[in-house]
């Protein structure tokens, strides 16, 4: 993977606010790239440097190896898909599209058939003379993403692309996106609060919290192997077990339970996936557990059983309906789960 | 229904009591009789009187190129004003910079009109201008007023336009200054135009401040009105009211009509 745009040591303050604290961060070229985070987290802020509404206070941001810290966001070959969207909305939907290639002096000719492709490519052909406000807020999110495409940008930015949307067309328009993204060889890369978006449409995410990267790798990778108890939590509320690591085994004394497997010496807390914990018939020793079922939640494809260890703590167990029944509250179960199914925590 | 009923009768009484005199004064400008308030047939001998009495169509011209005068600097001055409050984010000294603005909207007349006669005279003495006082000193006075109006009125419109807007401009290629011509500057037209049209109002109507910063050469109609009350009135005074109540009607419409909320 080659970078497009690498950020080095970005640090941003807003008063008293460190906003982004030393951050690096490399992006490849065609790479969807997702910053995941929380409200403050620094997200949005590094998306606005990146795009050169603000100017990070130290660091430098290299896009193909130029330091393009300070060049005013109308010079940079980088573009944005706003939040709000901000279709102006005193020109129609071909007017919108055009404005990029009008600043750039573009030929009539080669613009008119540059909108036409961007129009099509977002399935809006036809609808040139539209006004913003007679557009539903899927066509206005499209209008959005043509007006930036059109530009032929190497970097797209995306600020919350799918936040405005209504569930039924945020899937869909997920697709559309990784699709859009596969056509035309950018790098994307979205900003987004909910880590479900982030992690089934990045190639790659990063979790920021308090202006840093808590982890960054593929989905997968970062889902199924937390670095911390932050990213743990943050992803999917996994379990996490509070403890002391002992020669291969991690001792939770609150929860009463022993994991044994491949444990660093350096080991806090481990996380435990509800989806890897199997309600057992029977069982003893290390990776097993007993508890009285608190609650049962029925969710589709399987249920969500809160299994009380006493000691305060409770673990979630996701039991999949193909497992038979769930048990009924109340009930004594056993719990067990494979050695490798735990992930220390160093932090 | 009683209430309804209740609620009509007080809407015709108030609307009676706003609008009677306006409606007599109209009225009694087409009246052929030379006492301004006895009815003698209807007549527009009036309005041709007022068409031949040039100092009344004098003062009314300077009036009226006083009013664009002041309302063209108050829309650039007071835009700007509005702008910088609506935009700037919470700059040192901006809720003092806000209140100062309004200062002119609830200032007593008197008290801006003396306060601003006091400046012309300080400024006359330092630097020898203005030479004296007249129609530039009361085109300074009014766009100070218009100004304080245009700037809640932007203020207002641009609070309520979407920022990034702009920022989408510059994202895809436009200078601050294109953008703001392009952007920023088709969105705020209307509200620009109302604003002209309030301070251009407001300027027409003004008899106080002009009373008290003007000199020989710079009467306006306003001042030219009072001084005919002095001397008596005639019909010629009905007539007059009537022309400035539906030119000032006309241009409150339009106000209104710009300043109207948007769709979508």
């Amino acid at each position: 993977m080659t970078a497009l745009l690498r950020a080095e040591a970005i640090t941003k303050r807003f008063g008293p606010t460190l906003a982004l604290d030393a951050l690096d961060l490399e992006i490849g070229q065609g790479e969807f790239f997702a910053l995941l985070g929380g409200s403050g987290s620094g997200k949005s802020t590094l998306l606005r440097i990146i795009a050169g509404f603000e100017t990070p206070d130290s660091g430098r941001l290299l896009l193909d190896g130029t330091d393009i810290a300070a060049t005013p966001p109308w010079a940079r070959p980088v573009n944005m898909m706003f939040q709000s969207y901000a279709l102006f909305p005193h020109m129609s939907v071909a007017d919108n599209v055009a404005y990029g290639l009008r600043r750039a002096g573009a030929p009539k000719a080669e613009a008119a058939s540059r909108i036409a492709t961007a129009l099509a490519m977002v399935g809006l052909s036809g609808f040139e003379r539209r006004r913003p406000h007679e557009l539903s807020g899927g066509q206005k999110q499209r209008v959005a993403l043509a007006r930036s495409l059109v530009m032929r940008p190497r970097l797209l930015l995306l600020d919350e692309p799918l936040g405005a949307l209504d569930a039924g067309l945020r899937e869909r328009t997920g697709f559309e996106l990784r699709a859009l993204q596969r056509e035309t060889g950018a790098a994307f890369v979205m900003v987004t609060h909910d880590q479900e978006e982030a992690l089934a449409l990045a190639d790659r995410v990063a979790l920021l919290d308090g202006g840093r990267i808590a982890q960054v790798g593929p989905p997968r990778e970062i889902y199924e192997r937390p670095a911390s108890r932050f990213v743990a939590r943050f992803l999917g509320a996994a379990n996490v077990l509070e403890g002391r690591a002992a020669q291969d085994r991690f001792d939770c004394p609150d929860a009463g339970i022993t994991c044994a497997g491949a444990i660093p010496a350096d080991t806090v807390a481990i996380a435990l996936r509800p989806e890897r914990i199997r309600i057992a018939a029977a069982g003893e020793g290390p990776n097993t557990a007993r508890g009285i079922v608190q609650d049962v939640a029925f969710r589709g494809d399987d249920s969500l059983v809160l299994v009380d260890l006493g000691g305060g703590t409770t673990l979630r167990v996701a039991h999949p309906e193909e497992g038979g029944p769930p048990p009924a509250r109340g009930a004594a179960v056993t719990l067990a789960w494979e050695a490798a199914d735990v992930v220390p925590l160093a932090s | 229904m009683t209430r309804g009923r209740f609620v009509r009768a007080a809407l015709a009484a108030g609307l009676l009591f706003l609008w009677l005199p306006i409606l007599l004064l109209v009225v009694y400008a087409f009246s052929a009789d030379r006492i301004p308030f006895q009815w003698g047939g209807f007549s527009l001998r009036w309005f041709s009187a007022l068409a031949a009495n040039e100092r009344l169509v004098e003062a009314a011209l300077l009036s009226l190129r006083i009013a664009a005068g002041a309302a063209t600097l108050a829309v650039l001055i007071g835009g700007a004003a509005g702008w910088a409050l609506a935009r700037f984010g919470p700059f040192r000294g901006r809720a003092v910079f806000g209140a100062l603005i309004g200062a002119p909207l609830v200032l007593p007349e008197v008290v801006t009109g003396l306060s601003l006669l006091l400046l012309f005279v300080a400024l006359e003495t330092a630097t020898g201008w203005p030479q004296g006082r007249g129609a530039l000193t009361v085109l300074f006075a009014h766009a100070t007023l218009g100004a304080a109006f245009v700037a809640v009125v932007i203020q207002a419109r641009l609070a309520e336009t979407d920022r990034s807007l702009e920022e989408a401009a510059m994202d895809l290629g436009a200078t601050p200054f294109t953008a703001f011509r392009t952007v920023t500057l088709p969105l705020i037209a209307p509200a620009l135009t109302a604003g002209w049209l309030l301070a251009f109002t407001l300027s027409l109507d003004d008899v106080v401040i002009a009373s008290f910063v003007s000199g020989p050469a710079g009467t306006t109609l306003p001042m030219a009105l009072f001084a005919m009350l002095r001397l008596g009135l005639t019909p010629e005074v009905n007539a007059l009211g009537a022309v400035i109540v539906l030119g000032v009607g006309a241009m409150l419409a339009v106000a209104a009509l710009l300043l109207r909320p948007r769709r979508g």
